[in-house]
């Protein structure tokens, strides 16, 4: 029997199985996540029945209006504790958690109710759910359509007359987006450098009357201009405000929304499978591509992954050439001898530094060193106003590239390390100078060795959240750091983050229970961006690899 | 006398220096194009090479022969300035090529490596088309007009004989080829500059006997336009390609002669020992 054990153990299998073990460990925690994750998250998308409940309370029956969001069971003891009578003999007692919106009327968007004293739940066809730009959802029953305080449409005609308007409401707020965000933004970006002109003019003492009359003709006309679409968009707010729709709630009330504040409206008890797939998608597109809305809480989380893809591009775009000429003057040209190998210990115990160090850093040398001095020596009309005296997109940028340093170094200093000194050698008898072998037949070489450097970098960079608080991430940033203003890049401009985005709904957020599923969407989302980043890089990466394929003796 | 193969493009050869195979030629008849004076080399203590004094005649073929260690490769290496890249390296003594030392201080290198080839032991083709690799020398000298470079790319591989297997996928992977192939590509690669002076470090040791036999010919048609100097370990290479051939051993020039001379009749017993076959 010992023996058997023995000759099990000298084979070798339990290595294999250990190996194989950790793995497949390894994989399951990976997907479980993921999955975990995309469940959570991706679940809050799909448009659920509405239930009608009859509820029982100490005051009588009531209607109560809303989704099913989860269900727990907890004891008996704490239940009564809670004020509750448990039913006889039950060791627990089931409750479920009801949204149901109105947010404005009822005081809280969720209720827990208790099973027991459910008495009936029904799931009626023309129950609404109306997502509106403030206050949440709204759920209830569609009384009538009015234009003007003029009804124009009741009962059954009265919902498809509703979805009309609320598409024309849709091409308003569009058109009014784009005369607020488009054409007044940039009047307003005009106003502001001319603003800056002038203050420049004085510091400089060139405000003679001839620049400041010329400063403010410029004025004047961009002036008129914003007068004129003024008037305009006072025009589109009045049409938009135009419609309204009255509603009957759960407790009996009517309430009157205005259209103004619908996005949309659905029945979902009344759709099919099919619909509700649609719409799924639709829900998931919105939240990828809409701005946030509610503290974060509603909406969707463009500006977020936006400001995550571009801090990463910014950060490959700063890291890799410094983290390539700091291996190759390493590798290549420096002595090899023990200031090197100091040298080479220290970029790798950069590696182990906490995130949060380098957002100290980061706040005290690039942003008030760095940034305040530019502020001195080229923008001092704007003072005292920071332009990049403040954190910013490019301190970010700046602060995580030094974070990745070390992994772009490390591993383009092994990708030159293998580069077979025959080549360089044949490139030198040719008459080459080194800094044309490097940069001919060395650096092509090693380009793989450095993209897989930048693809750890990036995966490293984009999941970082710690030090961004500190250079530049925001809960909430009012322009995008790239918009068709000149210069297009902003990068001195404060900007939205995924990782911060999750923190933020998750924690900072006044309604808990609404913001759960968001945290988990964002977290997917944020997933998703670093997959989808990584996904390119490797590509490139491998079209890399198959060009300078071989030199294998 | 022979005429020489008919696709080299020879440039200006005096038809009277013409002259194939070791047969009646003295080294004092010979223009000398690298002189070696009391040439010492030091890898940080250890000698590497001692008191070396040689001519490489021009337009001839010169062999190394040695054992493995004895320095023959290093010698090589000294003519184009390769040693400069090993840490610690100390040379003394001159070299003239055509009467300038190059061990001074201020020479340009590149300018020297252009004059003076080198193909390695292995093939070393970059990761670059067959066309860029010869194309890379041309580049580098800022020759970048397309038919100039088309035209100096055709006349060097087919100089190395190989325009013949390639000229059909020029734009293809040099990685593509085989040993045989990349090593004459590598020759033509160096070709293509119009060095003076081509060192071949055991060119033929990592191939197979077919090929090995084609870049003796090789050898041999190139020596009408190219001074070449070879080291090998193959003494039966050595007799058959070189005119002159110097027998090194632990970093001493032992003889150095008329090739046919040193193996039917050395003055050394080292030497004779050597090419017998009872030491190396």
């Amino acid at each position: 029997m010992k023996s058997k054990f023995t000759n099990w153990w000298q084979s070798g299998s339990p290595w294999i199985w250990l190996n194989a073990g950790a793995v497949s460990a390894s994989i399951i925690v990976v997907f479980g996540l993921l999955l975990l994750i995309a469940m959570r998250g991706m679940g809050h998308f799909w448009p659920a029945d509405i239930q009608q409940i009859e509820y029982q309370t100490e005051d009588g029956v009531k209607r109560i209006i809303g989704e099913h969001i989860s269900t727990e069971f907890i004891g008996r003891i704490r239940y009564e504790e809670s004020g509750g009578k448990a039913p006889e003999g039950a060791l627990e007692v089931e409750r479920r958690l009801i949204k149901t919106g109105n947010r404005e009327i009822l005081g809280t968007d969720f209720r827990w109710l208790d099973a027991q004293h459910i008495k009936s739940t029904d799931a009626p066809k023309h129950l609404a759910v109306i997502e509106r730009e403030e206050w949440g959802n709204f759920y209830g029953y569609l009384n009538t359509v009015s234009e003007q305080q003029q009804v124009v449409a009741t009962g059954g005609a009265a919902w498809s007359e509703l979805l009309k308007r609320i598409e024309r409401v849709r091409d308003l707020r569009a058109e009014i987006h784009t005369l607020e965000r488009g054409e007044i933004g940039a009047i307003n970006y005009s106003l502001e450098r001319l603003r800056l002109k002038r203050k420049m003019l004085a510091l400089e003492g060139d405000d003679t009357p001839d620049n400041l009359a010329a400063i403010s003709g410029e004025e004047k006309v961009l002036d008129q201009r914003y007068q004129h679409l003024r008037k305009q968009l006072l025009v589109l707010k009045t049409e938009i405000n135009r419609d309204q729709a009255s509603f009957e709630v759960m407790d009996g009330r009517v309430v009157n929304i205005s259209l103004a504040n619908i996005i949309s409206a659905l029945q979902p008890n009344s759709m099919g499978v099919a619909d509700k797939l649609f719409q799924y998608f639709h829900n998931f597109k919105n939240f990828m591509l809409d701005d946030p809305r509610e503290a974060n809480t509603e909406g969707g989380v463009f500006p977020a992954i936006f400001g995550t893809v571009m801090m990463v591009l910014l950060m490959s775009i700063l890291v890799t050439p410094m983290g390539v000429i700091a291996a190759l003057y390493l590798r290549e040209y420096a002595r090899q001898g023990t200031m090197i190998r100091i040298i080479r210990i220290a970029v790798n115990n950069l590696a182990g530094v906490p995130s949060i160090v380098y957002g100290v850093f980061g706040l005290g040398f690039f942003v008030y060193f760095l940034g305040g001095n530019i502020d001195r020596l080229f923008f001092p009309e704007a003072a005292p106003a920071p332009v990049f005296g403040t954190p910013g997109l490019l301190w970010a940028s700046l602060t995580l590239s030094l974070l990745t340093l070390p992994v772009v170094i490390v591993s383009t200093e092994e990708g030159l390390a293998r580069i077979p000194s025959a080549l360089r050698e044949g490139s030198l008898a040719l008459g080459a100078t080194k800094f044309e072998t490097i940069w001919k037949v060395v650096l092509p070489m090693a380009s793989p060795a450095i993209m897989t450097g930048l693809i750890l970098a990036i995966a490293r960079a984009a999941g970082e959240v710690a030090p961004l608080m500190l250079v530049g991430v925001v809960k909430l940033a009012p322009e995008l750091p790239l918009d068709e203003n000149f210069p297009f890049m902003h990068v001195e401009r404060k900007f939205m983050h995924l990782g911060f985005h999750i923190y933020d709904v998750g924690f900072q957020s006044p309604n808990v229970e609404a913001a759960r599923p968001l945290v988990y969407a964002t977290a997917f989302l944020l997933v998703m961006v670093i997959v989808l980043l990584n996904i390119t890089a490797i590509m490139l990466r491998n079209r890399l690899r198959e060009k300078f394929k071989a030199f294998e003796h | 006398m022979e005429t020489p193969n008919s696709h080299i493009q020879t440039h200006s050869i005096d038809p009277s220096k013409l002259s194939f195979g070791a047969t009646k030629t003295r080294l004092e008849d010979e223009d000398i194009c690298l002189q070696v004076n009391n040439l010492q080399l030091y890898y940080g203590q250890k000698r590497a090479l001692n008191n070396v004094n040689m001519v490489v005649p021009r337009k001839r073929v010169t062999a190394f022969i040695g054992p493995s260690g004895c320095g023959k490769s290093t010698l090589l290496r000294c003519f184009n300035r390769m040693n400069d890249l090993v840490d610690g390296v100390r040379i003394e003594g001159e070299i003239k090529l055509d009467g300038e030392d190059i061990n001074e201080r201020n020479i340009d290198i590149s300018a020297l490596r252009r004059r003076v080839g080198m193909v390695f032991q292995r093939p070393n083709p970059f990761p670059k088309t067959i066309y860029e690799n010869v194309a890379y020398g041309l580049r580098l000298q800022g020759i970048n007009k397309r038919h100039i470079l088309d035209e100096r790319v055709e006349w060097a591989l087919k100089s190395a004989a190989l325009w013949d297997e390639v000229s059909g996928r020029l734009h293809e992977s040099a990685m593509g080829l085989s040993g045989g192939q990349q090593q004459r590509l590598v020759i033509a690669r160096a070709v293509a500059i119009k060095p003076e002076v081509l060192l071949l470090d055991e060119p033929a040791s990592a191939l197979d006997p077919i090929s090995t036999l084609k870049i003796e010919e090789l050898i041999y048609e190139l020596k009408s336009d190219y001074t070449i100097v070879i080291v090998t370990h193959n003494m039966q290479q050595a007799a058959r390609v070189s005119d002159y051939t110097a027998f090194m051993y632990m970093g001493d020039l032992i003889e150095f002669g008329a090739t046919d001379k040193l193996f039917t009749n050395p003055e050394k017993k080292q030497t004779e020992d050597y090419i017998t076959g009872r030491y190396g």
